[in-house]
């Protein structure tokens, strides 16, 4: 084998720059789940009525179901028992405003380089803060409310917009859709709620960062976002973890709900803790996002970028039920060391002249297996509608897999569906090609990857693609020297 | 600049080098000319630090220095350039950025400074004027969709902004027409310079009626069979490398397209 394969082999080694964890005082449910954990929870919260009958019927509906099986994935089994489902850092005494952020939990979101004061922040970007089970901190709310929108914690909005959070929770992921998503619907602590009012453009990117820190507890959260006819938000989220030697599992739920001519940007940077060299611990990454178009002319846009978790099982998909509606996916997956990743979409075409396209790049690196599974479904009544997919494999070193497993199901003769597949290898002759114009082999590895995975980082907001080329190449170090 | 002594070199098990010897002083061109499968692509790899290629014993100086010690991207940062036979795609990169990066990695291996974007941009486009490269062509992926005469002029644009002290063309010409020749003898006589030394290979003579080179050797069966002026191309394009077989002494069977 030649040196530079023989380099890149060692992809394997990476560092993880978020890997510590903080000594937050912390609220612990006690560990398994049950009725009266369900019930202590939203005890803990404060929740009406109609919020635990629906948790109970969720969980309800859990117990009858099974883990999914189907998945290209291989893990140890999950002990639900053995979870802790609600963790919220104790509050030192109740706060007002985000200057009362506790210190420690302040001090934090420093470290991970994004700071809870206002005038330090990066502008035009509204932060919603959730660590553990519970939102800490949500920014430019005020500036924010003048515009109209709505932007809080998941809690909050149900304490103080209760009519909202009913009429639409579930609506486009129901408690019974999935394992996971049933079990999250029973559990879910926190997450972010956002209501775009009609004709409103969002005045800035309004984002969540997620931070699971608490040791032996998942991480359930919830978001919904709403954007009446005619409004345009774009959301963005980011998550992390402590590095720990065994598993943690995120079970999260995203709703995102478009009426007539609105338009939503979804975009997600994933980097939990993606595990050691050897495979051990990391974030077990179960997640179910769907949004829906529900009004004609709407669009609904997924943006992800998958370099972290153990293990990632997600399909962000569009149901486009509005007529002329558009659903786009647009995915970068990473797969280093002994990462696994089952990843890709779900376009459900219903209504008239809905289009939708697909763009996933998979890497696959070290012992890395990457998975794309995709559906494409345009039911009778969609009548004259266009998918395109197009779906790139890039392997790094002779140890990593790449899977396709595309679902194609058309019910009207007018669909156009267009699928495009490749798989490539990071090439010596590239590299060598770099390596000879002075680039060094590591820098050369990244600019590589980085050309591949281009196509994507354009769909993302500015300071997001900066971020996301750069987790890239810190994902890649160690690939050579 | 370059001494090359009793160079064997391999692929796996197949020998292709056979005790190459060539000096090549600075402020000189030298040709290489020689059939097809008679080693003068292996050599320039072998020279540029390509990994399958195994140097099996000889050595190369370079400026004094051993240079089969350095790995590529070394001896890029110590002024060795191959304009390459066959440039290489590389998708989602642009050719503006690439040689951007290249440029700044040079620079950086040899504690200068970088070149910002804009100082860049006028550097870029005096050198595309030079060799007559279209500007959009900097905006698309590296080579990618090139047609074979533009991907042999973004060699020779790399070469005219990187600046090499040695410079190595590998069959650049192969495949050209008379235009496109003139921009590589153009960019090779650009680069002249005392302190600077350039190794053309080539198949042809045609490239060497535009750049006339210092000295011409003849690499037949991994071995150099015979140097000397420029019109000694003359003399091989018109008798033929036939000839110069029987002057391989020791290689019993014949090598690569005579094969």
């Amino acid at each position: 084998m030649s040196s530079a394969s023989a380099q890149l082999e060692q992809l394997a080694r990476r560092e993880y720059a978020y890997g510590f964890s903080t000594d937050l005082d912390t609220d612990l449910a006690p560990k398994g789940l049950s009725e009266d954990v369900i019930r202590l929870i939203s005890a803990k919260k404060g929740e009406p009525d109609w919020l635990v009958d629906w948790r109970l019927r969720a969980y309800r509906a859990w117990r009858t179901m099974s883990e999914p099986a189907w998945q290209n994935l291989r893990f140890e089994p999950i002990d639900y028992d053995d979870i802790i489902y609600y963790a919220a850092p104790k509050p030192k005494a109740a706060r007002s405003s985000l200057d009362e952020v506790d210190p420690e939990i302040r001090a934090m979101f420093d470290k991970l380089g994004i700071s809870l004061a206002e005038q330090e922040r990066l502008s035009g970007v509204a932060i919603d803060a959730v660590v553990d089970s519970v939102s800490v901190a949500t920014t430019f709310k005020e500036k924010l409310a003048e515009a109209g929108v709505i932007f809080c914690s998941f809690s909050e909005a149900v304490r103080r917009h209760p009519e909202l959070v009913r009429a639409y929770l579930g609506s486009v992921v129901p408690y019974r859709d999935n394992f996971f998503a049933a079990l999250n619907s029973a559990v879910f602590t926190d997450g972010s709620f956002c209501f775009v009012p009609k004709g409103v453009r969002c005045p800035m990117e309004l984002s969540t960062y997620f931070r699971i820190n608490a040791a032996g507890t998942g991480q359930f959260e919830r978001t919904l976002i709403v954007a009446e006819e005619g409004a345009s938000v774009s959301y963005l989220e980011g998550c992390t973890a402590p590095m720990r030697d065994e598993n943690q599992l995120h079970a999260a739920v995203v709703e995102l709900v478009a009426m007539d001519e609105a338009q939503i940007k979804y975009s997600t940077v994933q980097n939990w803790y993606p595990g050691d060299a050897d495979g051990r611990g990391g974030i077990y990454n179960f997640v179910t996002k769907r949004g829906r178009c529900a009004g004609a002319r709407s669009k609904i846009s997924w943006t992800q970028v998958e370099t972290g978790s153990a293990i990632t099982w997600k399909y962000p998909g569009v149901v486009l039920q509005g007529d002329g509606s558009v659903g786009e996916f647009y995915s970068v997956a990473l797969s280093a060391n002994h990462q696994q990743a089952d990843t890709g979409t779900k376009m459900i075409h219903i209504g008239k002249d809905t289009k939708s396209t697909i763009v996933s790049k998979a890497i696959s690196a070290g012992h890395g297996q990457n998975t794309y599974r995709g559906l494409v479904k345009i039911l009778r009544s969609a009548e004259g509608t266009r998918n395109h997919t197009r779906c790139d494999s890039l392997l790094i070193g002779p140890d990593c897999g790449a899977h396709t497993f595309p679902y194609i199901e058309v019910k009207h003769p007018s669909a156009r569906v267009e699928h495009e597949a490749s798989t490539s290898k990071v090439s010596e002759d590239q590299l060598f090609y770099a390596r000879q114009r002075g680039i060094a082999e590591e820098e050369a590895t990244s600019m590589i990857v980085n050309g591949f995975c281009r196509e994507v980082f354009k769909e993302l907001p500015m300071e997001f693609a900066v971020e996301a080329q750069r987790l890239l190449s810190v994902s890649l170090e160690g690939a050579v020297g | 600049m370059l001494v090359i002594e009793d160079l064997h070199a391999a692929v796996g098990d197949k020998t292709i080098l056979r005790g190459v010897n060539l000096t090549v002083p600075a402020g000189e061109v030298h040709a290489v000319m020689g059939p097809n499968g008679s080693g003068k692509s292996t050599l320039a790899h072998v020279l540029a630090g390509r990994d399958p290629y195994q140097v099996t014993s000889g050595r190369v100086f370079y400026r004094g220095a051993d240079l089969l010690a350095l790995n590529p991207e070394e001896r890029a940062a110590a002024g060795v350039f191959l304009a390459f036979q066959h440039p290489v795609e590389i998708p989602g990169v642009t050719n503006m950025y690439f040689l951007r990066a290249a440029l700044n990695a040079l620079h950086r291996a040899r504690g200068f400074e970088e070149v910002g974007p804009s100082e860049f941009l006028t550097l870029v486009q005096e050198k595309m004027r030079a060799v007559g490269m279209d500007r959009a062509l900097m905006s698309r992926s590296v080579n990618e969709g090139f047609s074979g005469g533009e991907k042999k002029r973004n060699e020779i644009l790399q070469m005219a902004v990187l600046e090499p002290t040695l410079a190595i063309l590998d069959e650049t010409d192969s495949g050209l027409d008379i235009d496109a020749l003139r921009v590589v003898a153009d960019g090779v006589n650009a680069l002249r310079r005392a302190d600077r030394a350039a190794l053309v290979i080539t198949h042809h003579q045609r490239l060497l009626d535009c750049l006339v080179p210092d000295r011409v050797h003849v690499l037949v069966g991994g071995r150099v069979v015979r140097s000397g002026g420029p019109g000694l191309a003359a003399e091989v394009e018109a008798a033929g490398y036939a000839d110069f077989s029987s002057e391989t002494g020791e290689i019993s069977e014949p090598v690569g397209a005579t094969k």
